[in-house]
């Protein structure tokens, strides 16, 4: 069986059908007001791909319209919790988000550049790392756990209000070498399965994975409602899951790889639209 | 216990008397199905809602029995009519004996 | 039935679509419709099932049942371990006799609807889903 696997497994195992009915073609406008980009133009730095797409061009048609709709996006009942967390005063300095941000639309612009360098920290930042940046620096608040609910809550919070606008994270600058090691990441094969993320994501979107419909492995939709699991995931949750899924030993969630990753990987995307929280398998 | 139990309820603000609207509901709650077992093996018991209804202005539009295979935050879309101004009562039974409820008042013009 | 890795993995290559085997009906589904009906007859016509021919995921698959004129409509999930899924009882304000949800299904099996009609009649719906294992992500 190993030998099966790792050798030939990889033709048997992809199939070109469409076992599930995609509408690759769909265009996705949410509540009818708001346009998202979900295929356009691979960015310059991208050399083996010429059009990006969404990972909601891959998904069921009934999948599709759960997210064009925010009552029927399950996603959204925890933008409204994290609505309730944000007017709330937490920490020390007896401050709540709203305090010093205002209404959580003012964030618009927020999502979309992330993950980048932050001068002060001198680190490359997440969304996730901002957030707790936030509650501790100036809040005097805790810091949530990288993926729990609290954290997965407002990120979906702060991506819904940015939704429309475009991924547009910066690649040079002090943020080139994690770049680098995010994109060294991406096309090394890891694992039992000598998979990496390119093998799948690059050269075999659209295709079968056994029943599975593989995207491009964009992250503008994070984070994302999964059927699988009935409650929002962040991106490097999913990475995790991606790299057990090749039999390799998997990075811890905040790690420097994965920063990495998702600088790089968010950057494959730039130009689509931010679109979480998304409704994905 | 379920916690952090949201209804949601998406009613038309006004409508015409007699006319057909649609009601969309969701309540986030987890349906543990008693199907699941945690880390040590253990079943993990059943806590779902069990049963939902909508009524307006004392009359009954639908009236739901939920059994375990109903997902994770139960989404209902029925259609009613309104034969005049008043207000949706939407009330939610769980196993554990608490009731979510929910109102939504319309107009007829 | 008990899939190993192993199983699946055969299964997989072998099978062009890889959907799951489908769960057969249990008894217990054939006897949970008989309760709501009562025994009686069951006919077709007048009651509309809507489901995907695929679900994207087993565990929020999006269903949708009409049956104008009907009392109650009650859907099953006959490969589940418990079939009865959801009964819907239409009051005097329903506007029709139409219902969404979305529901859990353990396999490729067969969701049934049956509705009791105001003449107390039964009439039934039923429609295949498959239900897939995914590669990676599922």
């Amino acid at each position: 069986m190993k030998t099966l696997i790792k050798g030939g497994a990889m033709a048997l195992l992809l199939l070109s059908s469409t076992a599930l009915r995609a509408d690759e073609e769909a265009d996705l406008v949410i509540n009818e007001e708001i346009e998202i980009t979900v295929r356009t133009d691979a960015p310059e730095h991208l050399e083996n791909l010429r059009t990006i797409y969404s990972g909601w061009v891959y998904r069921s048609d009934e999948t599709q319209s759960l997210q064009m709709d925010d009552f029927e996006n399950p996603g959204m009942i925890f933008v409204d919790d994290a609505l309730e967390t944000w007017a709330m005063a937490d920490g020390t300095e007896g401050k709540s988000c709203a305090d010093c941000h205002g209404d959580a639309e003012s964030l618009v612009d927020v999502r979309g550049s992330y993950p980048k360098w932050n001068d002060e920290a001198e680190e490359v930042r997440t969304l996730a790392m901002q957030i707790n940046g936030c509650r501790t620096e100036q809040m005097g608040a805790e810091a949530w756990k990288y993926d729990g609910g609290d954290m997965l809550n407002m990120e979906a919070l702060i991506s819904s209000v940015g939704r429309g606008t475009p991924v547009n994270v910066a690649i040079d600058g002090p943020a080139q070498s994690a770049w680098e090691l995010g994109r060294e990441l991406y096309y090394t094969r890891t694992g039992q399965l000598d998979l990496s993320c390119a093998n799948c994501h690059e050269d075999n979107y659209g295709n079968n994975i056994r029943a599975d419909h593989l995207s491009q492995g964009q992250i503008n939709g994070f984070p994302t409602y999964r059927l699988k699991n009935a409650k929002l995931n962040g991106v490097q949750s999913r990475f995790r899951g991606c790299v057990r899924d090749t039999r390799a030993e998997t990075y811890a969630v905040g790690s420097d790889e994965f920063i990495a990753l998702e600088l790089y990987v968010a950057s494959r995307g730039n130009g689509l639209s931010v679109e979480g929280p998304s409704v994905r398998n | 216990m379920a916690e952090n139990v949201k209804p949601r309820v998406r009613v038309p603000r006004d409508a015409t008397a007699g006319e057909v609207i649609t009601i969309k509901t969701l309540i986030s709650h987890p349906m543990e199905s008693g199907l699941r077992k945690d880390g040590d093996g253990n079943l993990i018991p059943r806590s779902i809602i069990n049963r939902f209804t909508c009524d307006f202005n004392g009359q009954n539009v639908i009236d739901v029995t939920l059994e375990p295979a109903i997902s994770t935050n139960p989404y209902f879309e029925f259609e009613t009519v309104v034969p005049e101004s008043g207000a949706f009562e939407f009330t939610w039974y769980d196993d554990d004996g608490s009731v979510y409820t929910d109102t939504k008042e319309i107009a007829v013009n | 039935m008990k899939l190993t890795r192993r199983h699946t993995l055969m299964l997989a290559m072998g099978s062009a679509a890889a959907a799951m085997l489908p769960l057969r009906a249990s008894a217990a589904a054939e006897e949970a419709i008989a309760a709501f009906t009562g025994g009686a007859e069951v006919g077709t016509g007048g009651l509309t099932l809507t489901a995907p021919e695929i679900a994207e995921n087993g565990n929020t698959v999006p269903i949708s049942v009409d049956a104008p004129g009907a009392e109650a409509i009650m859907i099953f999930a006959a490969g589940n371990p418990t079939p009865a899924v959801a009964t819907f009882t239409f009051g005097p304000l329903a506007a029709s006799q139409m219902a969404s949800t979305r529901i859990r299904l353990a396999g490729t099996q067969d969701v049934v609807a049956v509705a009791r009609m105001a003449d107390g009649s039964f009439v039934e719906a039923r429609q295949e889903v498959k239900v897939t294992i995914g590669g990676c992500g599922g």
